[in-house]
């Protein structure tokens, strides 16, 4: 079983969290064509090595986070808070 | 466990006078297909039916074949039996990994009716199935006929037969850490625990036997001038003497390997108790994070291919010096030895040592000459070599009586047509190594083939686990010794420990066999040929019945990949999942294809190592504890009135409250007349709640509700619906503003975690610069529906707040003291009543609910429950979750009118799609049966038709989602969805046809609000 490192928890059982796809996709505009908003509602990537993904800790801080993981040999090279998360005191 | 003082234990013939790792001392009595037999501690139950002569055990699963004990471990691939009683019945165990203990009961299994007389293989039954593949083949056609074979199948084919009873017993899971994790007992895990334990490491050291000590307990070995198991009791001694530093775990299985130094291992506690006691924990599977990982699983001894190699009495070599050396039983009193490399002939010596004729060794290679080869010649025993067995002969209860020697013509493929007879009851057969790469490939690590070793070695490059010992392929006992300690130490290193005094390396006698170097090397001979006229198969797989042919055929099928060929043929599918017959398979497969082995490639290997029970995986999470159970705070009050629970989720929820003899329809009936003409009560603790605080709340609701929020005044309540990004609708409730910046929602009990989930994403992922925080506080309040007429003139009782229509008009939202409660008030109606919901803070709940009780009670106050809730919704027109099934938009549901075409919210886009808004979707209708009195179930398929009698096929034009007897509007009500909605069909007479229950209803479509349309009563 994975040990994912929460950023804020630091190295927890991969029972812990739930995967949220890839990370750093943009929510298109309101107005953008219905393409665009298809590809991001329904359109994932599958990478084959390294990636990069969110993750929720939903049975610690409940916070989501990137994950740099590699897809195949499972390792993991960092984790970082969301863009606008508050740093912990 | 007790021992049976038997004072003249039954005569066990086989036992050897001397020697063994058994307590003599002690007689264990034990059933072997009703049959009382003797052993003693010590004993697996394969040695004790060997000791007792027993040597036929089985039948094989596609031939019937008698089938005897083959190897003395985890890879037994033919003595699988069924042990236990009743409930404790358990299928398809090795006989050579099951303990002996006093009145334990084994039975043969796969035979039909008696384990010597089997009706599959004495009418040759099973001959018909014979050619590879036969499930593909001979079952397809014609089809009319597979019941019948079906039936004789099942009879004859088939691995043992499940328990019917519930299981008594109980498991246990564990999570531990440890800087080390040691994976075998044996010389070179020994010596890796020792020296990484005496650098300071915490150590588990498991390993899959009932003692530790590998094969130091089953080899005749001397280190520092004792026996091997004495040296084995001293290393324990010094592992122990350093505390809780090092947890030994015998008969624990290491299973698996997982992500990041996770694995899963199978603690066998009280196995061998035959009845636990009910305290007592069976088997226990760990789950061990581990910092660093020795694996010192040994290896598995192959057999050679040849025909009638499956009877019994036909063993691995490393087996039969097991029994003599571990044991004292002779699996027979005259052994020939066929082995194909030099250390094979330790078997020759240990078997002679104790006192059994060995007629003959026989070898593949020509001009053997070798140290061990030379002192087996030097004890008068003869070595053929450049010969081969070519077939063997026996009897179905007895097994093996003696094999035919052939020699080989010029040391090549071919062999001579005539053979030599040679009486045996045991033929020996090593046929080399193959190292436990198992959990060391589970991981990823791909073995790689040793053209000169003939075996697949340890990955070099993938895999983090110190390999050693003959899991390394080092199989020579002092290089395993010194592996050990040197992975020990490298592990201690990589733990950043400092290694301090390395532990003493043992001296191995020199005169040990084990010591003893090869001659020359080992030859590749994968399957013998087959003579013109021979007794039996070549068996490459004993447990699935696999033959050389088998695989020859298979390829030329064109099942040339290796995992075609396994899924084909069942190659490796068994129990032993191939432990002693996938590389001969291999190989087979590699010389047809005219290529390599590493051109071919192994198979995947897959967690579990050996089979795990069912018990062992499900722990303490069987029954009531498979989940935990959430009770209102008023449970135990209604529990008193009576009240009958549902589980809904994991909440126990009211469903009615019937009171002496009444029925559920006659128990919700009257709570609905009753609310509906006076007043009821009724919990909702169970829908979600989450606080929304912050200056940007507003925006944010706006953002994940289909419908506008800033213009909602504070102390007001407002009805949304909330979409998922993909335009369907995912969640409604009520959502109340309590100050500018502070919200109260209300979600469906059903999602509540999925939207507290979807609002975090929306505040962490999506709008990291809204200021605003949510919290769940379905926990944190209780909250009932008080509902009816009445309803206002029992909260005037219980209240000082004016709760006057003017004051606290529909929707309104106000806070005070309630019962003497603090209180949140919400004048919102899912009843479509004049209807409050009051909240209070949980731990004050069973109060409420008491005193609102007592309060009522002069107005005729009736608690009611969910089902008595979901009519009077339905009645009102009211969705839920059988219309929010995640396929409906706002407008299927009737809410079109709330998306506000102002501002952007989750969903808003793909709401447009084309799909989406097509005015043929199925729409939200109300339906009435005509006969005013068939309940209309949901789930029916609705048609347009007139009557049943409309011949097929009938175009389905929806279906209903919710329906119910309609007590509180004189007749049955449904709500379903019709494609084109109520614009095309109010008023028309459809279909309701439910064809499980073989039902047909004719119903009008009316709109969903049937019960009170222009809302009076709610806001009276
Ligand atoms: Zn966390």
């Amino acid at each position: 079983m994975m040990l994912i490192p929460c950023p804020w928890c630091g190295p927890r059982p991969r029972v812990e969290f739930s995967y949220g796809g890839p990370a750093d996709r943009a929510r298109p505009a309101d107005d953008a064509p219905l393409e665009d908003w298809t590809r991001y509602v329904y359109e994932r990537d599958n990478p084959k090595g390294a990636a990069r993904e969110l993750w929720r800790h939903g049975a610690g801080c409940r916070q989501w986070f990137v994950l740099e993981r590699d897809t195949v040999t499972h390792a993991v090279a960092a984790s970082h808070p969301l863009p606008g998360a508050e740093v912990a005191p | 466990m007790s021992a049976t003082a038997s004072p003249k234990p039954a005569r066990q013939p086989e036992r050897l006078e001397h020697g063994g790792l058994i307590d003599r001392g002690r007689a264990l009595t034990f059933r072997f297909d009703g049959r009382a037999l003797t052993g003693h501690p010590g004993d697996t139950l394969a040695s004790a039916l060997l000791a007792n002569g027993v040597r036929l055990v089985a039948r094989s699963f596609k031939y019937h074949r008698p089938r005897g004990i083959v190897g003395d471990g985890p890879e037994e691939p033919s003595a699988l039996v069924a042990v236990g009683a009743g409930a404790r019945h358990e299928p398809n165990t090795r006989a050579t990994v099951v303990d002996l203990v006093d009145g334990l009961e084994a039975r043969s299994q796969n035979r039909w009716p008696l384990l010597r007389w089997d009706a599959g293989a004495l009418t040759g039954l099973v001959g018909a199935f014979a050619p590879v593949g036969f499930y593909y083949k001979t079952f397809m056609t014609p089809a009319r006929l597979w019941p019948l074979q079906e039936a004789v199948l099942r009879r004859l084919a088939g691995m043992g037969s499940s328990p019917t009873a519930a299981d008594p017993d109980a498991y246990a899971h564990r999570g531990a850490h440890c800087d080390l994790l040691v994976v075998g007992a044996g010389p070179a895990g020994l010596m890796a625990a020792w020296a990484a334990a005496r650098a300071g490491a915490r150590v588990i050291l498991a390993d899959e036997r009932a003692a530790l000590g590998g094969c130091l307990l089953r080899e005749r070995v001397t280190l520092d001038g004792a026996p091997g198991h004495a040296w084995v009791a001293a290393v324990l001694d010094a592992l122990r003497a350093l505390g809780d530093r090092v947890t030994l775990l015998p008969r624990t299985t290491v299973t698996g390997q997982h992500d990041h130094g996770f694995w899963q291992a199978v603690e066998r506690v009280a196995d061998h108790d035959p009845a636990p006691a009910p305290d007592r924990v069976r088997q226990r599977l760990w789950q061990i994070r581990a910092r660093q990982t020795v694996l010192a699983t040994g290896a598995i001894e192959r057999p050679l291919v040849f025909a009638g190699n499956d009877r019994p009495g036909v063993m691995l070599a490393s087996a039969a010096r097991a029994y003599v050396n571990q044991y004292a039983v002779a699996p027979g009193r005259r052994a020939v030895l066929f082995a194909s490399h030099d250390e094979g002939y330790r078997t020759a010596l240990d078997l002679h040592a104790a006192g059994i004729q060995v007629p003959a060794v026989v070898d593949p290679r020509a001009g053997v000459r070798g140290p061990l080869p030379d002192r087996v010649r030097a004890l008068g025993i003869p070595v053929r070599d450049g010969h081969v067995i070519a077939d063997t002969q026996g009897t179905a209860r007895r097994g093996l009586n003696g094999v035919t020697v052939n020699r080989l013509v010029d040391g090549g493929p071919d062999m001579v047509p005539v053979g030599d007879w040679i009486d045996a009851d045991l033929l020996a057969v090593a046929g080399g190594w193959s190292p436990t790469l198992h959990l060391h490939a589970q991981a990823g690590a791909k073995p790689v083939w040793d053209a000169e070793r003939l075996a697949f070695l340890p990955d070099p490059e993938r895999g983090k686990e110190w390999m050693c010992g003959g899991c390394a392929g080092v199989l020579r006992l002092d290089d395993a010794l010194a592996d050990g300690l040197a992975a020990g130490q490298g592990a201690a290193e990589a733990l950043g420990l400092r290694p301090g005094a390395a532990p003493p390396l043992p001296t191995v006698g020199a005169d040990d066999p084990a010591m003893a170097g090869s001659g020359q090397p080992q030859t590749a001979l994968w399957a013998v040929p087959k003579p013109a006229v021979a007794n039996g198969k070549r068996f490459v797989d004993i447990q699935d019945d696999v033959t050389v042919e088998d695989i020859a055929l298979a390829h030329r099928e064109g099942y040339a990949s290796v995992e075609h060929l396994k899924r084909y043929t069942t190659l490796g599918m068994g129990t032993d999942q191939g432990k002693t017959s996938n590389v001969a398979g291999l190989a087979l497969l590699a010389e047809a294809r005219g290529e390599p082995i590493p051109a071919v490639g192994t198979t995947t290997f897959r967690a579990p190592y050996t089979p795990v029970t069912l018990g062992a995986l499900a722990g303490r999470h069987v029954g009531a504890h498979i989940a935990p159970v959430r009770r209102s705070p008023m449970h135990a009050a209604q529990a008193e009135m009576g009240a009958v629970f549902q589980p809904t989720g994991l909440w126990l929820r009211p469903r009615h409250f019937p009171r002496d003899g009444e029925t559920l329809a006659e128990a919700v009936r009257r709570e609905v007349i009753a609310t509906r003409s006076g007043v009821g009560l009724c919990d909702v603790s169970f829908l979600g709640k989450i606080d929304v605080q912050g200056p940007d709340a507003a925006e944010f609701l706006n953002r994940v509700y289909i419908n506008g929020w800033k213009g909602l005044a504070v102390g007001k309540a407002r009805y949304g619906l909330m979409l998922r990004e993909d335009g369907l609708a995912m969640d409604d409730g009520t959502t109340a503003r309590l100050a500018d910046d502070h919200f109260a929602m209300t979600t469906t009990t059903a999602n509540a975690v999925a939207v507290m989930t979807h609002l975090e994403y929306g505040l962490q992922v999506l709008w990291p610069e809204l200021d605003v925080r949510v919290v769940s506080t379905t926990d944190e309040w209780a909250a009932v529906a008080l509902a009816g007429p009445k309803s206002r003139r029992v909260l005037e009782e219980a209240t000082d707040l004016d709760v006057s229509n003017d004051a606290l008009p529909f929707m309104g939202v106000t806070e005070g003291t309630v019962c003497g409660l603090p209180a949140r008030l919400f004048r919102i109606s899912f009843s479509g009543e004049l209807a409050y919901e009051i909240n209070v803070p949980a731990g004050y709940g069973d109060a409420l609910w008491r005193r609102l009780v007592m309060v009522g009670k002069p107005f005729g106050l009736t608690p009611y429950g969910a089902e008595a809730l979901g009519v009077m919704r339905i009645e009102k027109g009211h969705v839920a979750g059988p219309e929010l099934d995640g396929r409906t938009t706002p407008h299927d549901l009737g809410l079109g009118r709330m998306v506000s075409t102002k501002k952007s919210f989750i969903g808003r886009r793909l709401l447009e799609r084309a799909a989406l808004t097509d005015p043929e979707r199925p729409a939200l209708v109300g339906l009435v049966p005509e006969d005013g009195a068939t309940v209309l179930a949901g789930g029916s398929q609705i048609v347009a038709v007139a009557d049943r009698d409309t011949p097929p096929p009938v175009p389905m034009i929806g279906h209903v989602s919710s329906g119910c007897a309609g007590p509180g509007v004189g007749h049955p009500v449904a709500l379903g969805f019709l494609k084109g909605g109520l614009a095309r069909w109010e008023g028309q007479t459809v279909l309701v046809s439910h064809p499980l229950k073989g039902t047909a209803t004719p119903a009008r479509v009316v709109a969903p609000h049937v019960y009170d349309p222009e809302g009076r009563r709610q806001h009276a």
